[in-house]
């Protein structure tokens, strides 16, 4: 037998995705500077004059409100890709199992929820409950959810096809015995990967939300709002706009890479096809 | 056939009626009382209950959404009320620019990822397949919002070359109008094209193997002909498909992208309306998006039918 080798692509998405979550974590208990606190006397300063990033139009840090925007970032994206990915395995698990009717109300609602981009989700939302991160979450899970229902609806229904199963069945084991014994067990890989996948995109959403104030509240800090309060900077202090794009897009690459690694090692021959 | 045409677009009414249903209950049933909503919290009992006459408020749901579909079909969709002007008139200024906006990017999109795709794939685990991965990596994953910052930072700040922003309006000639519009269709087309180069790549993959390239290549067709006159053709039905699914991106994008570069365009009335709480202008404005998104993945479903007899239904 060869012995196993993590692909290039696991190795970055790993490191990558280490970092993120790492630097997330360690940013609750240390920044160098207090991310929020204000001082005008050292505003708009270049990398390396003050702090190592510079500072913004208050004075604020910018390593420091990057290293909380990660956490930030995260807290938004992950309960809503969980969240997504609950009712979706749900739906999807439902639809695999009992056919039918019951199969084509999902896909079809999927189809209709796959129209609304999140970005005019999370505005019909924010309409609704008012902008801030609970609206973003739930803007994010609903798009998750026809993902998910579809994933798991594909692979489930394979899984179904499996003599085992299918013994089962005739045995009168209840549908949502198997799906819960032996369905979910079976597709567990397969919906780790899209999980890292989503959250790569609900990173990606989120910088986008938080960019249209529809986010994080201020003042505490997200990459996307301090993309849109560079812009106002751009000629004087070209550097905050470089920054946090480069925060989200090393997170995405990450998380992005070490779902495309994760999978190659799950199923070789899924290599090659998305 | 026809009989195929027809179950399709019964579908694709249903599928109408469902979106703007969600759409209705979700902005004026559940929220209780909209004009509520509207007008915040201080407002005054008198000012509330003549803005929700002023919406039909007071007449019940059903009715309210019976109304709302059938003045979309005659071409109402209402008066906003911070506007003061019909949300059709708003909404035409606005759409002027955003659907140039995204048929460029879909067109940049495509113009970047097909020759990509397609030099990978025939490429395949070389230098220049690798390099086009990393590409596609790469563009996945930076914000279109971002791009659209960096090219005003490059382009706008540091050259000079194009305006940092703004639409000058189509009155002034097509020509400053679609450059005002070039460098957001490109922040929202790179991030597309990354997706569907991948698509195209692995699309020719497919196609590569199949038997009749292999007909086409004993029968002494050379490399490049059989790739452009056989595999191509054949590797653009995915294509097809995703692009069609990115229309749904490129309207998410526009909302960002529009107001990067203070485009007046639908998705940063759509923003604005958000801002001043005009649920009549929301509403419109989703039901626009999401409608079109439906529409446009209705007619690329169509078309493959037209154009690929295997996917003809059997009579």
């Amino acid at each position: 037998m060869r012995r196993w080798r993590p692909s290039l692509a696991l190795v970055i998405g790993g490191v990558l995705t280490a970092a993120l979550v790492a630097t997330a974590i360690v940013s609750t208990v240390w920044t160098p500077e207090v991310p929020t606190r204000v001082r005008i006397a050292l505003r708009l300063k270049a990398p390396l004059e003050a702090g190592l990033l510079g500072t913004d139009h208050f004075g604020r840090d910018v390593a420091s409100l990057l290293m909380a925007g990660a956490w930030n970032s995260l807290a938004i994206a992950w309960p809503a890709v969980l969240l997504g990915a609950a009712v979706g395995v749900a739906l999807g698990s439902a639809a695999a199992a009992l056919k039918g009717i019951v199969d084509e109300v999902v896909m079809r609602a999927s189809d209709v929820i796959f129209a609304f981009p999140a970005v005019l989700s999370a505005i019909m939302i924010g309409a609704l409950l008012g902008s801030g991160p609970t609206s973003a979450i739930l803007a994010i899970a609903v798009f998750n959810v026809p993902v998910f229902a579809r994933v798991t609806r594909g692979v489930a229904l394979q899984v179904w096809t499996l003599d085992y199963v299918a013994a089962a069945r005739c045995l009168g084991k209840h549908p949502l015995r198997i799906t819960v014994e032996d369905v979910l067990p079976n597709i567990a890989g397969v919906l780790i990967v899209q999980v890292t996948i989503q959250l790569a995109l609900a990173i990606l959403t989120e910088a986008g939300l938080s960019y249209l104030g529809l986010g994080v509240r201020p003042p505490n800090p997200s990459w996307g709002r301090m993309l849109s309060d560079s812009q106002t900077f751009l000629a004087q202090a070209p550097h905050l706009a470089i920054a946090p794009g480069l925060a989200i897009a090393l997170s995405v690459l990450g998380l992005n890479l070490l779902g495309d690694g994760l999978r190659d090692s799950l199923d070789p021959t899924l290599r090659d096809r998305l | 056939m026809l009989r195929f045409l027809l179950a399709r677009l019964a579908s694709l009414i249903v599928t109408l009626l469902a979106v703007s249903l969600a759409i209705f209950l979700i902005l004026e049933v559940l929220p209780g009382d909209p004009a509520a909503i509207m007008l915040g919290t201080a407002a005054r009992e008198d000012t509330l209950a003549a803005l929700r006459q002023e919406l039909g408020l007071d007449r019940p749901a059903l009715e309210r959404y019976v109304l709302w579909i059938g003045g979309l079909l005659q071409g109402d969709l209402g008066t906003s009320i911070t506007y003061r002007m019909p949300v059709s008139t708003l909404v035409a200024e606005r759409f002027a620019v955003t659907l140039p906006l995204s048929l460029m990017a879909i067109l940049l999109s495509t113009l970047i990822a097909l020759p990509l795709g397609v030099l990978a794939a025939s490429r395949r685990d070389r230098a220049a397949d690798r390099a086009v991965l990393v590409f596609s990596q790469v563009g996945v994953a930076v914000p279109n919002f971002w791009i659209g910052l960096l090219f005003i930072l490059f382009f706008a700040t540091y050259l000079g070359w194009f305006p940092a922003g703004g639409f000058p309006g189509w009155g002034g000639g097509v020509v400053p109008g679609l450059q005002a519009l070039l460098l957001p269709a490109l922040a929202l087309a790179l991030p597309q094209a990354a997706v569907l180069t991948r698509v195209t790549r692995s699309a020719v993959l497919e196609v590569v193997n199949a038997d009749f390239v292999r007909t086409a290549r004993a029968k002494g067709l050379d490399r490049r002909a059989a790739l452009w006159r056989h595999v191509v053709p054949n590797a653009l039905i995915p294509v097809t498909t995703i692009l069609g699914l990115q229309l749904s991106f490129v309207f998410g994008g526009a909302i960002l992208v529009e107001n990067v570069f203070n485009l007046p365009g639908l998705g940063r009335l759509a923003y604005q309306a958000l801002a001043q709480r005009d649920l009549v202008v929301i509403k419109d404005i989703v039901l626009i998006f999401s409608g079109l998104v439906i529409v446009v993945n209705f007619l690329v479903d169509l078309g493959y039918v037209l154009l690929d007899p295997r996917l003809r239904p059997r009579s």
